[in-house]
């Protein structure tokens, strides 16, 4: 007993320890080039900095990585939906913001009402893919691709295929700051959504639960689970997480963009859960590792901005970075050069 | 059970896409019957066909196939064609929204032909997969005109003409507006940054081109630094962050190849303490754009934007001129430029010149806003 123990702390110290190497060495690499990289002040009232850029840029692509990290856990697939889900939240809260015009400087409907409809909206998205994945076992690809497909469009025909603008200071909080506090608000947000979260997953037993549908989903029916309900209930969370993260790239711009709120977010969220060390034909899941892969992934953007990559060879440095971390990761390649110092090792001791 | 059901409601969507993408192949052999009918839904030549093809063709029947409605610029785009040619002057326009899919504008290019339209309008989805479809038009002796974007097609005798923006003019322009400018002020040192619209989309080529170029030949003017704002706002914003962190003061002029990218670049100048204005001997820091849509425009009279380019949409005179010409029997040009104003917040240039040509800088004023189709 006391053996698994240690055991499984191993492992678990082992699954955070490469996601942070891969973070460390991001960030070193931008302070060799950038040596002002980790000077944080305060400027104009608000913290100022590439740290800060990194951590207050990253927060939706954090917010939407505990929910991938859980879809992905519970039934071994992704929810490709939650870029769309975005947009549709931010048209649905602009819209009744906005009371149906296309620019206004003062609210027509309290914000609140307007954001809890916007969040109501997202939830019956994760609704609507639980229960095409959950309930008819339709592949988490195919379910989600619906939404990534209908969402833009859904939220254009909200929006009358118009950005509309809230020039309201109230609404631009959840993007900006609140009052005379330095730190961004979307920082709070996202440590917020992973406070709630894992508090959830901690203190009740979904945690072990997801993961015990997402290692065997028969054995798990046979222990008296309800893999159906569980899978069902991450992909609703993943949907409420996307919006939650729409809201605040909505308020971040202060309008709503549906051609390009999230777009292409899907795959840096699916990208984050990859990077923290976890698997994505699910099972065995780290939320921590998944976090610290989001913020690896804006690290890497942000450090490319500092070094004046020129916008059009961006993605290919990007691809390499990821590439690389990646491979660093995979239990194949460490298998394949514990194999080859063995070999070195043997052919020294023939000799 | 369930599943069973599934795979066959998919399999049964599958086929009808499929049929329908198909129905568009099909029709090259010459029966036309089953676009039209499938179109049905969102084509609107579909209802008011039957009194057009009565005979009372009086005047000159238009095909006008536009793109979809995803944006202010596209919209008042399509309602200068709808104006231009109205019935009253002796115009039949058929027009159709593509809704985004280049399929249905081939759709409807083909029903075009069938309907014997004197002249097809095409405001392309995409720049490439047209050759077919055009040779067919070509086939059918319909003169064909491009608007806005252009297409690249093996032989250019398959168009008559494009109308479209000059976007190397329009980044011009706004160079030798900031030049005269901060000649005006007495400004020799400029500093710029620039963030550059969706890499190798049109518009971001010409606008980048005419910054570069103009740089190269003023003395005194830097290009801090290029980075793409994939002309968003939130882009915009996170790629002004990093650039002020990275020159802070240095800079005096931020080049912004769109109006959304110009929102997020004010909003991360303002939040980082810099002020954003007309003045550059006060440390102002200029905010330059191009397109004037409405919300630029609004900018620019509150003095937030400093020049705005204008890209403008409204391509129906000059679409007309064409047609006119043709039908008097006369040659026309094959690429043709509509006319694009320049806009400042305030009137110290009055006028620029690129190359021989010179060109009046309108000073932003609510009238000016207001009497704007977009």
């Amino acid at each position: 007993m006391k053996e698994k123990k240690i055991d499984i702390k191993k492992i678990t110290g082992h699954h955070l320890f490469m996601p942070l190497l891969c973070l460390a060495i991001v960030l070193l690499v931008s302070v060799s080039y950038t040596h002002s990289f980790f000077v944080i002040t305060i400027k104009n009232g608000i913290l100022y900095g590439y740290m800060i850029d990194i951590i207050n840029r990253a927060s939706e692509l954090v917010i939407l990585s505990i929910g991938m990290t859980l879809v992905a856990s519970s039934s071994g697939g992704t929810d490709i939906s939650v870029g769309s889900i975005m947009a549709v939240t931010a048209a649905v809260v602009t819209y009744i913001c906005a009371g149906g015009q296309q620019a206004v400087t003062s609210l027509a409907a309290p914000l609140i009402i307007a954001i809890l409809a916007g969040l109501l909206v997202s939830l019956i998205c994760g609704i609507w893919n639980g229960f095409l994945v959950a309930q008819l076992g339709v592949q988490p690809m195919v379910a989600t691709l619906i939404l990534y497909t209908a969402g833009r469009g859904i939220a254009q025909l909200i929006t009358g295929g118009q950005n509309t603008y809230i020039r309201v200071d109230s609404y631009k909080v959840l993007g900006s700051k609140i009052g005379i506090c330095p730190v961004p608000t979307p920082i709070f947000i996202a440590i917020l959504m992973i406070v709630i979260v894992s508090l959830i997953l901690k203190k009740t037993a979904l945690g072990t639960y997801i993961q015990t549908v997402g290692i065997n989903a028969k054995a798990a029916k046979l222990v008296g689970l309800k893999p159906v309900t569980i899978r069902f209930l991450t992909y609703a969370i993943c949907g409420l997480m996307a919006g939650i993260a729409g809201v605040v790239a909505s308020s971040r711009i202060y309008s709503c963009d549906a051609n390009n709120i999230g777009l292409n977010i899907e795959l840096d969220a699916i990208l984050a859960v990859a990077l923290g060390g976890n698997s994505l034909a699910g099972g065995k899941f780290s939320l921590a590792g998944s976090i610290i892969g989001a913020y690896t992934i804006q690290a890497l953007t942000t450090t490319l901005y500092s070094m004046g990559v020129s916008a059009d060879v961006l993605p290919v440095y990007k691809a390499i970075v990821v590439v690389i971390i990646v491979s660093l990761q995979s239990p194949e390649l460490k298998k394949m050069f514990f194999r080859l110092k063995s070999r070195i090792g043997s052919g020294k001791e023939a000799a | 059970m369930k599943k069973k059901f599934l795979a066959a409601l998919m399999c049964a969507t599958l086929t009808v896409t499929t049929l329908a993408g198909c129905g568009g192949d099909s029709a090259k052999d010459g029966k036309n019957d089953i676009p039209t009918s499938q179109t049905g839904g969102n084509e609107n030549t579909g209802d008011d066909s039957p009194e057009n093809s009565g005979g009372s063709d009086s005047g000159i029947v238009i095909g006008f196939s536009q793109v979809g409605a995803e944006s202010d610029w596209r919209t008042a785009n399509t309602e200068s064609m709808k104006s231009t040619f109205s019935e009253d002057k002796g115009y039949t326009l058929k027009f159709d929204d593509a809704q985004q899919k280049q399929e249905n504008q081939i759709k409807a290019i083909r029903s075009f032909i069938e309907q014997d339209v004197k002249y097809i309008v095409l405001a392309p989805v995409t720049e490439t997969g047209w050759d077919t479809v055009l040779k067919e038009v070509k086939d059918a002796g319909i003169p064909l005109i491009i608007v806005d974007r252009m297409v690249e097609v093996s032989d250019d005798s398959l168009y008559t003409a494009w109308v479209g923006s000059n976007f190397k003019l329009e980044g011009d322009k706004a160079c030798a507006w900031l030049k005269a400018y901060a000649d005006a002020q007495g400004v020799k040192e400029l500093n710029i940054v620039d963030i550059q619209g969706t890499i190798g989309a049109s518009a971001q080529i010409g606008r980048s081109q005419g910054l570069e170029e103009a740089v190269e030949a003023n003395e005194g003017w830097t290009l801090l630094a290029q980075q793409s704002g994939e002309f968003t706002q939130a882009k915009g914003q996170e790629v002004m962050e990093s650039f002020i962190k990275q020159y802070g003061d240095k800079i005096n002029v931020v080049y912004c190849e769109n109006d959304n990218e110009a929102f997020g670049a004010i909003d991360a100048l303002t939040s980082a303490g810099y002020t954003v204005g007309t003045d550059l001997s006060k440390g102002e820091v200029l905010v330059m754009s191009f397109d004037s849509t409405n919300a630029g425009m609004t900018d620019v009279l509150s003095g937030k934007i400093v020049c705005n380019t204008e890209c403008n949409p409204l391509h129906g005179p000059r679409v007309e001129e064409i047609i006119k010409a043709l039908e008097a029997g006369n040659e026309v040009e094959k690429q043709q430029y509509v006319e694009e104003e320049i806009f400042a917040a305030g009137d110290e240039v009055t006028s620029i010149t690129v190359g021989d040509d010179s060109f009046d800088v309108t000073t932003v004023t609510q009238e000016v806003i207001d009497g704007r189709a977009y």
